[in-house]
């Protein structure tokens, strides 16, 4: 479609942002209802074994406790692993809350405290008493590499299949890396802590406020597990305060939640504790080999990429680690492997560019070192090995404009002027290193829905039940609605996160603005038809015989392309027919041209760090991250999306941990002041450039997706710039300064 | 978080009287610490005494040239004091270097004297731990030790104190004002926290039933050179792995007398008055830097993930007092 651009490509405020910094917007748990009960978890000591007694005796006695559940006193549930899974569900067995006495994870909720107050259910969670039959467990995720396996079936897709003649290529290659790049487990920790109100309505349903990134799935995962219909039970997430991955899957205290409010027939609400949020689905582990055989020249002729991931003992979760050559680097001779530990742990879950982020540090780790090593400039053994297709598909991109990215980005960065010796600037106790690495991740479009109300009097309302989740959805949808048919943004307004919604795909996967944005634009053309076919109508009117491609939508009227003052005004045209409202639903699919082609974002990401020379401490001091992403819709959220990626890639690279006490099990430093994130002071300059990319395959919009691929690449050229301030190359991640000085 | 009795005591006499005989009575100011442990269970008070409208928020001078700090004055308002920072600008850095913004408006100077330390275990109690649970053992000695201590630690307990504050005022030399029930006295700093030993329960000597009520600067706050280096894992709100609290007295870039505290290596900020002394009458050069520093470190011990940390306190003190000496040369 040929798109105007009154709102397209324009730096939009959000549409929400005065609810948000007034704190009108209200999240899960700020929902409230007469009677509000509270639920507070009791969390497992132990990793693995059973729960030996569990006396809730004391916590009952307790003022304001109305009930204590545990797995003896649990309302009956579905009896299926098939009921527990849901959209996001890897293989295997679900974790079910409070089904039996079996430990399978170190801080598995056991029992849920409900009381009149917070404050009684709080302190009636440490009158419970547990006594537990420890079981033989491990958690160490090195130490059982030896037991690593391949799943029978993986999540997403299993590993490319190799081509050429790998090993034979390897070996006769003039230039080889062969190195392993290894990171712990972190965790999303978004600002909001996982939360769930249950509110009865006066006929007898149940809202559900959920923090969650798809309420759909929320609803189905309820309905199954409580045999509930679609009408009993309504979930709404009108505002998310962050998810990054967390909320993708519904976690424990939704069912919790539900289950209280079910069985007290009282609402109920179920926060987490900032230390529960370690109990859940986190970043996996994850150990890398990877081999680069390369000419002197540093052309690539073999490249090997090799992980283990962590995942749990009852699902398989796996993620695209080692497929990022294929689309980033020409070479012949390739061969792919991933692996899982079953470690005594939650599964793991998606983490902002699951795979991605983690797979891209490795390998462009090993691009930098061997660019070290042939003594050829990192950006131009880039463009040597540039790949035009996607290898393991055998498929052009839909575009790919990651030259472009490489050369805005170097050129604002002023790469030119670095010198390759590591060690060769200074700055008083500062050594200073520049290294850079490229990012790719995926622009898929997902069938969606979404529903348009265009009344007489000018406003539209389109809905789609996806999610905000702080990413800017209400505002780009809303651009995207106004500019298909003129209207001033304020006269439009979009809903989500309301399962009686028209359909929508989980909110990941960078994929909401191409997949829901294609929704809302197609649904606004049909009104735009039916419009039409109404103007057609009109006395004198300009557009009896305009076909819709000769019409356009602008302030409010519809024009002929051929000569915009030829115009109606939309509410005349309504008038007109004598009609109060125009209604229309559709649902999206990504074409079937599409399918011939790869769809990918790509980003070419430079930085500067400052690295103490006797303390080993890590300053990033400059980064330019250039973006190829197809159109960019709005580019004041777009360039926040990229920001936020950019310092999530600087705490992967240099702070997040979850330290796993393997003698215990148990995360151990779960909370935020030993969890790691960056602070402002860790931030310098951010810039961003979003290089001019035409996609007209990708999906209707042009738009590809922004929300990971801010994060791919960052931590390798962190690590590159490291190797070049101080010689030293630090193959595990977060490089904390004891790993350096 | 446990069901507790709450009162507010008016004056210094009151307050003790309320916690005398009373193990399980806790005094509360700002709250920034105590509270995160109650509502985690690892501390809980059955009595919660709060100390806020205590005359304790004044900054003043003292006959001997001094300055006292009332015990209830915020960390913010000490720092950004103007006596605090001409006169002890080694003081003022320390705290800014601490915490954030919003909890230096909240807490205390006597609170921070009293903050726990931040060892993971302690703050678990699915793990043992000596300090929580006398007697259940110590997880992190055999676990993630990399926050831990490298001196004066025992078998029982490596923790470390977490505070910046307290490293300043141990080189300072301040003396902290307490009242009990059988009057005032005064602790010297380097005895008011404790190695951990066989009780590491026992932050400090403090009795259960005294209250803080000011702490003293003394006269010489060695304003013309002094640094605060703290090395830590991001450039805000993380505790030091190490940090140094360096003030020198130089004449013709000879040092008349050095004070060098460390942090984050021990149960108490770390002083070694006889290390010191190796630059008393010495030129301030690199070369006799390292020699203290080597000399402080001397008996330090690793457990594996702090090892580093020997190495890193020894370049910490040598960098902190080049700072020093430079700072007004």
């Amino acid at each position: 479609m040929t798109m105007k651009t009154d709102y397209i490509g324009k730096p939009t405020n959000r549409v929400d942002g005065r609810l948000k910094v007034t704190g009108q917007a209200k999240y899960a748990a700020e929902f409230d209802s007469p009677g509000l009960t509270y639920g507070f978890v009791v969390s497992s000591r132990i990793a693995k074994g059973k729960i030996k007694s569990i006396d809730t005796t004391e916590a009952l006695q307790l003022d304001g406790v109305l009930q204590v559940f545990t797995h003896e006193n649990r309302p009956q549930t579905a009896w299926f692993d098939k009921s527990y899974q849901d959209e996001d569900s890897p293989p295997g067995s679900p974790f079910r809350p409070l089904y039996s006495d079996e430990i399978q994870f170190s801080q598995q909720p056991i029992a849920l405290v409900v009381a009149d107050t917070f404050e009684a259910a709080r302190y009636g969670a440490t009158l419970v008493n547990v006594t537990y039959e420890d079981a033989p467990f491990s958690t160490d995720f090195e130490g059982n590499r030896e037991k690593a396996y391949t799943p029978e079936k993986y999540k997403s897709q299993p590993p490319p299949d190799a081509r050429g003649d790998m090993a034979a290529a390897f070996a006769s290659a003039a230039m080889q890396i062969s190195e392993e790049y290894t990171h712990t487990s972190e965790h999303h920790n978004p600002m909001e802590m996982h939360a769930s109100t249950a509110i009865w309505e006066e006929d007898g349903t149940l809202t559900i406020y959920d923090k969650t990134q798809s309420v759909q799935n929320s609803q189905k995962y309820i309905d199954q597990i409580f045999g509930l219909k679609p009408k009993d039970a309504r979930v709404r997430s009108p505002f998310v305060g962050g998810a990054f991955g967390s909320g993708l899957r519904p976690q424990y205290q939704l069912f919790l939640t539900v289950m209280a409010a079910l069985e007290l027939k009282r609402p109920v609400r179920v926060m987490l504790t900032r230390q529960q949020m370690f109990s859940f689905g986190h970043r996996p582990a994850t150990i890398q080999k990877l081999q680069l055989g390369a000419s002197k020249e540093g052309k690539l002729e073999a490249v090997r990429h090799e992980a283990f991931g962590e995942t749990s003992r009852f699902e398989d979760y796996a993620e695209n680690v080692v497929v990022w050559q294929n689309v980033l680097y020409q070479c012949d001779n390739v061969a792919f492997d991933y692996k899982l530990i079953g470690l005594d742990v939650y599964t793991p879950l998606d983490m902002r560019a699951p795979g991605g982020s983690t797979g891209q540090f490795a390998l462009e780790s090993a691009m930098d070192e061997l660019a070290a090593a042939s003594g050829i400039n990192p950006v131009a053994l880039r463009l040597k090995n540039y790949t035009e297709k996607d290898q393991n598909e055998d498929a052009p991109f839909t575009s790919k404009e990651l030259r472009e990215c490489y050369r805005q980005g170097a050129e604002k960065f002023g790469w030119e002027k670095r010198n390759p010796e590591p060690r060769s600037m200074k700055e008083g106790h500062q050594l200073i290193g520049w290294g850079m690495a490229s990012g790719a991740w995926e622009a898929s479009q997902q069938q969606a829905s979404a529903k348009a109300l265009l009344t007489v009097d000018g406003k539209l309302t389109v809905s789609s039940a996806t999610a905000d989740i702080g990413t800017g959805t209400y505002t780009v949808m809303t651009q995207l609605a106004a500019e298909t048919l003129g209207l001033q943004l304020e006269d439009v307004s979009f809903k989500l996160g309301d399962s009686a919604l028209p359909d929508a795909p989980l909110e990941g996967g960078s994929w909401t603005v191409s997949s829901v944005g294609s929704a809302v634009t197609l649904v606004c053309d049909a009104i735009g038809k039916r419009l039409l076919k109404l103007a057609r109508k009109v006395k004198d009117t300009p557009f009896a015989t305009a076909g819709y491609d000769e019409v356009i939508f602008s302030e409010g009227h519809m024009r002929l392309r051929s000569d915009p003052s030829k115009a109606l005004a939309v509410t005349r045209i309504m008038r007109s027919a004598e009609i109060n409202y125009l209604e229309e639903e559709v649902t999206s699919k990504p074409a079937e041209k599409q399918k011939k082609y790869a769809p990918y974002a790509h980003s070419a990401v430079f930085v500067e760090v400052r690295v103490d020379e006797d303390f080993g401490t890590i300053k990033v001091t400059r980064v330019v991250s250039a973006i190829a992403g197809g159109r960019i819709i709005n580019t004041k959220t777009a360039e926040s999306q990229i920001l936020g990626g950019v310092v999530w890639g600087i705490g992967m690279a240099l702070e997040e941990e979850s330290l796993m006490d393997t003698t215990y099990g148990r995360f151990m430093n779960h909370n935020l002041a030993e969890y790691h994130v960056p602070v402002n002071a860790d931030i310098h300059s951010i810039d961003v450039i979003f290089v001019e990319e035409h996609d007209e395959i990708v999906n209707p919009i042009g738009a590809k997706g922004l929300g990971e691929i801010g994060i791919a690449g960052v931590a390798g050229a962190i690590a590159n710039a490291v190797y070049h301030a101080t010689g030293k190359r630090v193959r595990n991640l977060p490089i904390t300064l004891d790993k350096v000085m | 978080m446990r069901s507790f009795t709450y009162t507010r005591a008016g004056d210094v006499a009151e307050a003790v009287n309320e916690v005398a005989g009373n193990e399980e009575a806790r005094f509360i100011a700002g709250g920034t610490n105590l509270l995160d442990l109650m509502k985690i269970d690892v501390m809980h008070p059955r009595h919660i005494v709060d100390i806020t409208r205590l005359a304790l928020s004044t900054v003043e001078d003292t006959p001997e040239g001094g300055l006292r700090l009332g015990a209830l004055v915020t960390n913010a308002d000490t720092a950004y004091h103007e006596q605090v920072e001409t006169r002890y600008p080694l003081l003022s850095h320390a705290i800014l270097a601490g915490a954030t913004a919003q909890l230096r408006n909240k807490a205390t100077d006597g609170g921070n004297l009293l903050q726990r330390t931040r060892c993971y275990y302690f703050y678990d109690k699915a793990t043992p731990c000596n300090k929580r649970e006398p007697g259940s053992g110590c997880a992190a000695i055999t676990g993630f030790n990399r926050i831990h201590a490298i001196l004066g630690e025992s078998e029982h307990c490596i923790a470390t104190h977490p505070s910046d504050m307290c490293v300043a005022l141990a080189a300072l030399g301040a003396v902290v004002h307490v009242t009990g029930p059988n009057g005032e006295r005064g602790i010297p700093f380097a005895e008011f926290h404790r190695l951990p030993g066989d009780t590491p329960e026992q932050d400090t000597n403090l009795n259960q039933d005294e209250i803080i009520t000011s702490i003293e600067l003394p006269a010489q706050g060695f304003a013309d050179h002094y640094a605060y280096v703290k090395v830590r894992d991001r450039a805000s709100y993380a505790f030091a792995l190490v940090s140094v609290a360096a003030g020198l007295l130089l004449e013709d870039g000879v040092v008349k007398e050095a004070r060098i505290a460390l942090g984050g290596v021990a149960h108490k900020p770390w002083r070694k008055p006889e290390a010191e002394a190796l630059l008393h009458g010495q030129p301030a050069t690199a070369e006799n830097f390292r020699k203290v520093a080597e000399a402080y470190l001397e008996g330090a011990k690793g457990y594996g993930h702090n090892t580093f940390k020997i190495e890193l306190a020894k370049r910490a003190i040598v960098r902190a007092l080049q700072q020093a000496t430079e700072n007004k040369a």
